[in-house]
This record gives structure tokens, C-alpha cells and sequence, in this order.
């Protein structure tokens, strides 16, 4: 079966050629373009990728463009890392950000939660320090970590453009 | 924070059906931390004992149910073992929520026609061979398709996998870390009466409040221990289950399997994260029990991490939406309290068995059999004191009638049992 790789952190990702949900998601992100894949018969949009509508079952999609701005809506702090790949650089955050795009549709609790680890703006996994200043609220932007012409992985950074809340909520116990 | 209710689901299960089938044996390896065997091993020494239990011998047993994640070995084997010849078996992939799933299971091919006894078992060398945990040779394949979205930024362990949930419950409702400890305070206090139990000792809020971080928010000692055991659970009907045994008997009041959430596959997306699976098991489990949980004696929520219990006590309806940290934290769970949990010590301290063992301690307490230190009496029974105080010795609830088991699998997934004495 013939399937694209990276390597990340020293850790091989792979993408089958027959997925194409993953394989387009990622090539995207590899040009720099968050896009998602959105019902044109409803409009709406989803995450990750899916082979239908999570709402209608229907197969019809395209591929649209989608801000990459959000708020915190949980996270975790991994201090104990158990792939290979990440014990160098724990502790290490695991963000999921509600985008602004569709909050609170098509029901009241749900929204676009990208997953995706805290890094610095130019793509590395954030430094200790900078894993303190993030929590529940904290406004974020999205970073591609790009790592072949093929597939990029998003990622989040604090969006220093953005109004912050005065405290960012986190685990009471710091 | 309100939520659609599902009072709409249709909650099929007949109800002819409760109180028609009983947990007629129970079986255990010891839990341990290198069992130095195979998993065909200590699955045949669980289903043996079970069938004693049961006063069943090999032809009495025709069905077989397991469930692993490839982890285990398939039932032909371990029926070959044993001398039994299977009319039905079936291995299944699933960790936590499958016991109570497969005991519905288990019901439905008997009312089948299909068999007439089914051994349901787990067996698994958690620690020795492929660690729970996730740590070993499982953590370091290759990232592949849709794990793209979770692996690949280090999101792979159950406890990183859960974490999302119990941080957002923490912000949603105010718990903190200080009530959730006081699930692994009570299991262990629980587990020091249960000479089985890989942890022993009573450990203090300060003790699970400063042990290392694992994954914020779990602290090492909100984790389960990672064990190696065998379990096994004989279902059959109510009448057969008599014929084998005189005592009284565990049945089966309502079985929910795997309920989910909405968009289970990625349940960050639908919210609220900080509601489980119980919110909708619930609908189906209570209207088919025909009771609610204040007519429940004693819990059984599956104890992967401290919060699972309490998340799902909540959801359960045990106590109000948000009040979870409250309920695990004001006495109501512990031995002598209203309504005990995991009374054998559970996952975090006797033993992880992706859930079976507490529906094993709930069959005790429901025949009134607690395999506690107290005192064995001129005819052979245990006599229980009830002393519940520290330097007590006694795990059995006085007069247990209703148990309630709530099966974990993830937040979007979990399975639920009521058992009644009869």
C-alpha cells in the first residue's frame, strides 16, 4: 500500500494513499491553508476529517477555508510522556481551541475544537515557562508545523494580537 | 448548564426479562505484578473457579464471551483447556464497558436458543506484557491515519485521552483536586479489608495531592494500578443458576451496553465535554430497572482514573449535575456510608481488570459472601462484624439488595447493570 510519511520529533507519521480525508487535510496544511470540509447542502462545517456529514450522513463536501483563531475551551499538561517522541520536550501541552468559525452550532455545546500542542510562534513545542502563562479562556492562534510539501501539522500559539483574559483559567493545583 | 434530555429513547429491553438471569459463579486469579504466566493460563484457573462457584461442571458451561484488545487468548483455546464443548462464542475488542455489554450479550443468545450458559472473561497481563498504560512497545508504532489527530501531538494514553474532560469538569462546576483525591482516599480504605488487593494501605488526600503529575489533572496516585489477573462471570438463567446452587443469587435487573454520546467518534466536538456517556445510559438503565439510584445499596463506577468514578456517579443521577465532587468527598461512598463504591478497592487499588472485578464484588455483596478478614464461624460462613472503623476488618454492607455497576470505556462510551438480591 503506498502512503506518504513524515517525521516528527523522530516519530514517522504515515497517511495512506486511499485515505483521502487525511491526505487532503494535511496537504492543505502543508500550503499554509487551515481548510476544512464543509456540507453545502447545510453549510455546515466539521473536525477532523470525516467521509460524510456528522449531522446528515451526506456525502457531499468541499474543502473551505476556516480561520485559525479560537479560545482554550480544555486542555491537558502531559509531565509524564509515554511515546519516545514527546518525553524531551514534556512537560507538553495538549489544547483544544474553539474556533470563533461555528461556536455553538448547530446545538448550544458544540463548536470546532482543533487539538493541537502549545508551541512557540515559530513552531517549536513551547518552553516550560511559556506552558504557565495558558488556560481555559486564553485566545490562540494557529501555527503550521510543517514538515514535507505534504502534510503540515496545525498548531497553537498565543495570539499575542488578541485581547488575553487577566488570568486564564488552569488546574487549581500549579 | 442544562442539557437535551433523551427521555424519548426507547429502553426496549423487555422487561420479562429482569430477574430472569443471574451471575450464577464468580472467578479470580490473584492480581498481581508479574504473574509469570500466559494469559490461556490464568483465564482457565478464572473460568475453573467460577464454575465451582457455580457448582457447574465443564458440561454445564456451553457458551463463552471474552473481550480484549489483543491481548489476551481467544476462547477456543480456553474452552479446550477446560473440557468444554461451546454451542456459542464470540471474541470481542473492547477494554472498559465491555463486561456489562457482554453480560446483555450473554442474555440475548440464551434467550436465543443459541446456548444455555455463558462464561464471560478477562484476562490480561496489564502490567508484564501489554501495559494499560500505554508505555512499552505501544507507544512507539508509527502514527498512522486518523491518529494523525491525537498521537501525533502526544495524545495517546488514556489518562491524556480523558484529561480534556476532567479539567473542563473542574472549570464548569468548581471541583477540586481536593474532593476528586477522596476516591482513591475511601478505594483504599476499602482495599485495606481485601486481602487480594495489590494496594493495601490507606493512603490521605495529601498523599494523592503530592504524588508526581502524570498527565495534568492526574496526579500518580489518581491513576489505576496496571495488573496482570484473570476474571470470569457465569451467566445463566435465574432457575439454573438455583439448580446449581443454593444461596442467594445475583440477578440481573437492567443492562445498558456501550451508550454514547453523540458524535462518539470525536465527542470534543458535540459537548458539553465535562457530561459522560451516563447521562444518556441513564435513560435506558433506571426506566428498565424499574427503580432509581436512591434505591441503590452499593456502587460499583469503573475507577480507571478518580474522576471516572465521580463523572459518572454524577451522570448516573446519584447526585445533581456538578455535585460530583461533593458526593465522592462528604462520606456517602465509603464503607459505613449511604452508599459505598467499589467496595473491594477497585481499579485503583485491587486490581485493573477493564471492569470486571466490581461487578465480582457486587455478586459478593449481593449473597452476602464478602471475602473480608473477619472471623469464620463453626459452619464454615464468614462473620461479618460491620465494623467499619479503622482498626475494623469488615468489607460487607449490611443488607444489600440493589448494586449498580457503571462501566467506563471513554467519556463518550460507557455501560451500566443493576443487580438485585434474589
Amino acid at each position: 500500500m503506498a502512503q506518504i510519511t513524515a517525521d516528527h520529533l523522530g516519530m514517522t507519521l504515515t497517511i495512506e494513499d486511499l485515505d483521502h480525508e487525511n491526505k487532503d487535510f494535511f496537504a492543505y496544511c502543508a500550503k499554509g491553508d487551515f481548510r476544512l470540509q464543509k456540507n453545502p447542502n447545510n453549510g455546515l462545517v466539521r473536525y477532523p476529517p470525516t467521509t460524510r456529514c456528522p449531522w446528515t450522513g451526506d456525502p457531499d463536501s468541499e474543502w473551505v477555508s476556516v480561520e485559525g483563531k479560537g479560545t482554550v475551551y480544555s486542555y491537558n499538561e502531559v509531565h509524564h510522556a509515554i511515546q519516545p517522541a514527546f518525553k524531551a520536550v514534556a512537560p507538553y501541552m495538549l489544547l483544544l481551541v474553539e474556533l470563533d468559525t461555528q461556536k455553538g452550532t448547530p446545538s448550544e455545546f458544540e463548536g470546532l475544537r482543533i487539538a493541537g500542542n502549545l508551541v512557540t510562534a515559530d513552531g517549536e513545542m513551547a518552553p516550560p515557562e511559556m506552558v504557565k502563562q495558558v488556560g481555559i479562556g486564553s485566545r490562540m492562534r494557529m501555527v503550521m508545523k510543517k514538515l514535507t510539501d505534504e502534510i503540515a501539522l496545525p498548531m497553537w500559539t498565543i495570539d499575542e494580537d488578541a485581547e488575553q483574559p487577566a488570568k486564564p483559567w488552569r488546574y487549581a493545583q500549579e | 448548564m442544562t442539557l437535551s434530555s433523551v427521555s424519548d429513547i426507547d429502553a426496549s429491553q423487555p422487561k420479562h426479562l429482569a430477574d430472569k438471569y443471574a451471575i450464577a459463579g464468580i472467578g479470580e486469579t490473584a492480581y498481581l505484578r508479574g504473574s509469570n504466566r500466559t494469559t490461556r493460563s490464568m483465564a482457565t484457573e478464572a473460568i475453573s473457579k467460577a464454575m465451582a462457584d457455580a457448582g457447574m461442571k465443564a458440561s454445564d458451561v456451553d457458551g463463552m464471551l471474552s473481550y480484549s484488545s489483543g491481548d489476551s487468548t481467544f476462547s477456543p483455546f480456553i474452552a479446550g483447556d477446560l473440557g468444554i464443548r461451546l454451542n456459542f462464542y464470540m471474541d470481542v475488542f473492547g477494554g472498559g464497558s465491555s463486561t456489562e455489554a457482554l453480560i446483555g450479550i450473554a442474555i440475548g443468545v440464551i434467550e436465543a436458543g443459541m446456548c444455555k450458559t455463558v462464561a464471560i472473561f478477562r484476562s490480561m497481563n496489564g502490567f508484564s506484557q501489554v501495559r494499560i498504560g500505554g508505555t512499552g512497545a505501544r507507544s512507539a508504532v508509527p502514527v498512522k491515519g486518523d491518529e494523525m489527530h491525537s498521537r501525533a501531538y502526544g495524545w495517546q494514553a488514556a489518562g491524556q485521552m480523558f484529561a480534556p474532560t476532567f479539567m473542563r469538569h473542574m472549570y464548569d462546576y468548581g471541583t477540586t483536586p481536593e474532593q476528586v483525591a477522596m476516591v482513591k482516599v475511601t478505594h483504599s480504605q476499602h482495599a485495606a479489608r481485601n486481602p487480594k488487593a495489590y494496594y493495601k494501605t490507606p493512603v490521605t488526600v495529601d498523599d494523592v495531592l503530592s504524588s508526581r503529575f502524570i498527565v495534568k489533572p492526574l496526579h500518580l496516585l489518581d491513576c489505576c494500578v496496571e495488573t496482570d489477573n484473570a476474571n470470569c462471570l457465569i451467566i445463566t438463567r435465574a432457575e439454573r443458576a438455583r439448580d446449581h446452587a443454593d444461596r442467594p443469587q445475583a440477578l440481573i435487573r437492567s443492562v445498558v451496553g456501550r451508550a454514547c454520546k453523540p458524535r462518539i467518534d470525536m465527542h470534543y466536538q458535540h459537548g458539553p465535554i465535562s457530561t459522560v456517556a451516563g447521562h444518556y445510559a441513564k435513560e435506558i438503565l433506571w426506566p428498565n430497572a424499574g427503580l432509581g439510584p436512591e434505591d441503590v445499596d452499593v456502587t460499583g463506577a469503573y475507577d480507571a482514573f478518580t474522576f471516572t468514578s465521580m463523572l459518572q456517579l454524577e451522570d448516573y443521577g446519584f447526585c445533581k449535575k456538578g455535585e460530583g465532587g461533593d458526593y465522592v468527598s462528604n462520606g456517602t461512598i465509603r464503607l459505613g456510608g449511604k452508599r459505598p463504591n467499589n467496595t473491594a478497592g477497585g481499579h485503583l487499588c485491587e486490581g485493573y481488570t477493564h471492569g470486571i472485578n466490581m461487578v465480582i464484588e457486587n455478586v459478593r455483596q449481593l449473597r452476602g459472601e464478602v471475602d473480608d478478614t473477619c472471623p469464620i464461624g463453626p459452619d464454615g460462613k464468614r462473620i461479618h462484624t460491620h465494623d467499619y472503623s479503622d482498626s475494623g476488618t469488615c468489607r460487607a454492607v449490611k443488607d444489600v439488595n440493589v448494586t449498580a455497576n457503571l462501566g467506563w470505556a471513554m467519556p463518550g462510551t460507557g455501560s451500566a447493570m443493576v443487580m438485585v438480591k434474589g
